[in-house]
């Protein structure tokens, strides 16, 4: 090839890998991004049943409930204008406590969001970013701020 | 006393650092004479961050509350590692120590690089200067570590025990050494193209250090994933967290520049390609940088969002990789392309490894930061997870796996040999690694099986380059790059077992009680109470059998005071075809425990990849260093990449 030939290649070689990078990111979010809902999105519909999502709020003080198969259990999210019921099969996380923030990641079946993972606050800072302004507008920040 | 001499050397390094850039812009306008302390100034410069981080490091061991840093952040009880570990466990400790790092590797540029010419070095060294010249900006006005309390609280707000860990000490600083040492690459590349001296000599200087942080950056992501999989206690080793991803950008772009380089060294060839790598893998570090420390992302990572310092580190990075597009738009058209090539040849080979690479740092990239846009614009809150990342990036890797195995075997300039005859035993290979994982298991999913099938075919098919001389004689960089790609194979073989045969058991037991994982049978001993040094405990007792002899494991859960939280601590033994994993979760009422199984064959072979690549790197780097030593500079051109 001759250096010009070269570097005509190579530049349209570099504009089809981005292409490709973009198309191929766009029909992979398209089809596999999950949304972040509140018990209210819930409560409106926005949330279809059996799509991947995330449901994120407070554990409601008292909910959790354990199942007799001592690994199944059900708790209640509130974003204070909302609840939607939640089970999970599985060890809750390190920080998961009633009246603190926490996301579970899953999808809706029923009325119920069933969860596969459950994120809570890690570190003693965090907090779901999604759940900032719920902190605030609840006066809830204190506790999940600590 | 110490907090306030922390600060002071700060200052004085910024100011050096503006200097420094004077000096840059001076010489580059008139003469270099103008120039002549600049290689001063930075040493003296790296030496002022260095005071800084030890005072911070000082006022951390000291457990000194008046700081609020150290208020905010630590704890009288804590073990001292941890308290000295703390000071770079947090927001401002750790851009500190970021700040350290890039000074000092400025510092380091000034003293050894011989290779550029002195007009590219002072430009690479004034551009290091404006990168740390933005950073202590932002440690100055808007994450001042060293701040005072008053009056000093009686004691500290603890850490999160989750954090109170060996990989905590180790895992940050050895990422942020890797992110850094891509800033000279950057700095380097910067003052070529100012110079306009991009050429193999340029290449060359750049090596070891995107080398460095290459290996760097492997081990800390390698590390990073062992520690959450043992921590975390959910049995993954890799979340696709924007926390992890903010990792492994900079490393695809630093191992695309790192094969980019090569040619550029040997053969003079893709300039403008190599200096727009070099410009990209910084600006991947600092893009990570703005992802973890402005807390912007969701992620089990992330900080307590404080848009005042997302917003400054945003714009910075804007400023710098803007700044560097820029030049790269005006200079880079007028590069010469160096010796052609042809179609068929190890330059073209590495041209396709680049553009998989960066295909696949694109959609990584993409992947990371889509929440971010689609909230942007329509306030809608969305996640992008691992099946995004695995089905798109996935099938990528695996090709640029295959092609692994075919780019060292062609030749420089134009290959007219049929090379695919020496690859007839890995295609045997990888095709009866097909036919035996159809027929023993029939059940599992595409992705793994064809990971098993590109893994047994890389095996042998990275050994090639050594096949038909004598290994002995075959430079350390050759047998380095072997070595890389064996642990690609090694690496893929654990990944694809793990996906395909782990099993998961959770459940509750009683005392007495037998739960099965895979060819495991686990018995609950019993669970007794324990105490650490600043945390209490409950240990369960499991028994473990398969066949012959039993294994004993301890997991925990543990308690902490300050601030109140719990932690369970994974039991993990290993045996030679797998890891037995084992977590121990809360009790019931009527006095069960649950239970956390798994058996993960094979699944150590994934870190043991890891370290693999990072050693060829290691080889590699050292094969570099001893050679440029015995050769004169004409015999290394002469003989160029091997």
């Amino acid at each position: 090839m001759k250096p010009k030939n070269q570097r005509l290649v190579l530049v349209s070689a570099a504009l089809v890998a981005v292409l490709v990078a973009v198309l191929l990111a766009m029909w992979g979010l398209r089809s596999q991004a999950s949304f972040f809902y509140t018990p209210a999105d819930i409560v409106s519909g926005k949330a279809r049943d059996g799509e991947a999502a995330r449901l994120g709020g407070m554990v409601e003080k008292g909910s959790i409930t354990h199942d007799p198969d001592g690994v199944t259990i059900r708790f209640i999210v509130t974003d204070g204008k909302a609840i939607t019921p939640v089970i999970y099969r599985g060890i809750v996380p390190d920080l998961f406590r009633e009246g603190s923030g926490a996301v579970a990641e899953g999808r809706m079946e029923h009325g119920t969001f069933v969860a596969d993972t459950i994120l809570a606050k890690h570190d003693e800072r965090y907090m779901p970013p999604e759940l900032g302004n719920l902190a605030a507008e609840h006066k809830t920040g204190k506790t999940l701020e600590k | 006393m110490i907090a306030e001499a922390g600060l002071a050397a700060l200052w004085l390094a910024a100011g050096l650092a503006a200097y420094q850039f004077l000096l840059m812009i001076l010489a580059l306008r008139s003469n270099l004479e103008v120039a002549r302390p600049m290689r001063a100034v930075a040493v003296v410069q790296g030496g002022l961050t260095l005071v800084a981080f030890a005072m911070l490091l000082l006022v951390f061991a000291r457990s000194d509350m008046s700081v609020a840093l150290v208020f905010e952040n630590s704890h009288s009880a804590k073990p001292f590692i941890y308290k000295v570990a703390g000071a770079w466990g947090n927001h401002e400790g750790s851009m500190l120590m970021w700040v350290t790092i890039l000074a000092v590797a400025g510092a380091f540029l000034a003293l050894f690089s011989r290779r550029t010419t002195e007009r590219t070095l002072i430009a690479g060294l004034g551009s290091q200067a404006v990168l740390a010249l933005g950073f202590y900006a932002f440690l100055l006005f808007a994450s001042n570590p060293f701040a005072r309390l008053f009056p000093a609280p009686m004691d500290g707000q603890g850490l999160n025990p989750l954090l109170q860990d060996p990989g905590l000490a180790f895992h940050p600083p050895t990422l942020y050494l890797g992110y850094v040492g891509l800033s000279v690459a950057f700095s380097l590349a910067v003052g070529a193209l100012l110079t306009g001296e991009v050429d193999s000599r340029l290449a060359r200087a750049m090596r070891p250090w995107v080398l460095g942080a290459w290996i760097l950056l492997t081990l800390g992501i390698t590390a990073g994933s062992y520690w959450a999989y043992y921590e975390l206690g959910w049995g993954g080793y890799w979340f696709w967290d924007p926390v992890e991803n903010a990792s492994l950008m900079p490393w695809l772009a630093a191992t695309a520049l790192l094969h980019s380089m090569n040619v550029l060294a040997a053969r003079g060839a893709l300039k403008a390609w190599t200096m727009m790598l070099a410009v990209i893998a910084f600006s991947m570090s600092m893009v990570g940088t703005f992802l973890v420390r402005s807390g912007i992302l969701t992620s089990v990572h992330a900080f307590a969002i404080d848009p005042q310092r997302g917003t400054f580190l945003l714009v910075l990075l804007a400023i710098y990789v803007g700044a560097a597009f820029t030049l790269f738009a005006l200079r880079g058209a007028s590069l010469k392309e160096g010796a052609p090539f042809e179609l068929v040849s190890r330059e073209s080979g590495l041209v396709v490894n680049n553009l998989i690479l960066s295909v696949i740092l694109g959609i990584v990239f993409l992947g990371t930061l889509y929440p971010l846009f689609v909230e942007a614009l329509s306030g809608e809150k969305l996640s992008v997870g691992a099946p995004y990342f695995n089905a798109v990036a996935g099938p990528l890797a695996l090709i640029l796996a295959v092609l692994v195995g075919v780019g060292p075997l062609l030749s420089w300039r134009s290959e007219r040999r049929l090379i695919f005859r020496q690859l007839r035993i890995p295609a045997l290979l990888g095709l009866s690694a097909l036919v035996i994982t159809m027929i023993l298991a029939p059940d599992i999913h595409i992705l793994p099986r064809l990971g098993f099938v590109v893994a047994a075919y890389l095996i042998a098919a990275a050994v090639l380059p050594l096949v038909g001389r004598n290994p002995l004689r075959a430079p350390l960089a050759t047998w380095g790059m072997v070595l890389a790609h064996l642990g690609i194979a090694v690496g893929l073989t654990g990944m694809a077992a793990n996906a395909a045969f782990s099993s998961e058991r959770l459940g509750i037991a009683k005392p007495g009680d037998t739960l099965s994982v895979g060819p495991w049978l686990v018995q609950l001993e019993g669970v007794t109470p324990t105490a650490g040094k600043n945390f209490t405990a409950v240990e369960a007792e499991l028994r473990a059998t398969r066949g012959e002899g039993a294994v004993i494991l301890n997991p925990q859960t543990h308690y902490y005071s300050d601030p109140p939280t719990e932690t369970n601590e994974s039991a993990i033994r290993t045996f030679w075809n797998g890891q037995l994993y084992t977590v121990i979760g809360k009790s019931d009422a009527s006095g069960g425990w649950q239970l956390r199984l798994w058996w993960k064959p094979f699944v150590t072979l994934i870190w043991a990849g890891g370290a693999l690549i990072a050693m060829g790197g290691a080889l590699a780097l050292l094969g570099r260093i001893w050679r440029r030593r015995r050769l004169s500079s004409g015999e290394w051109r002469r003989k160029g990449y091997a």
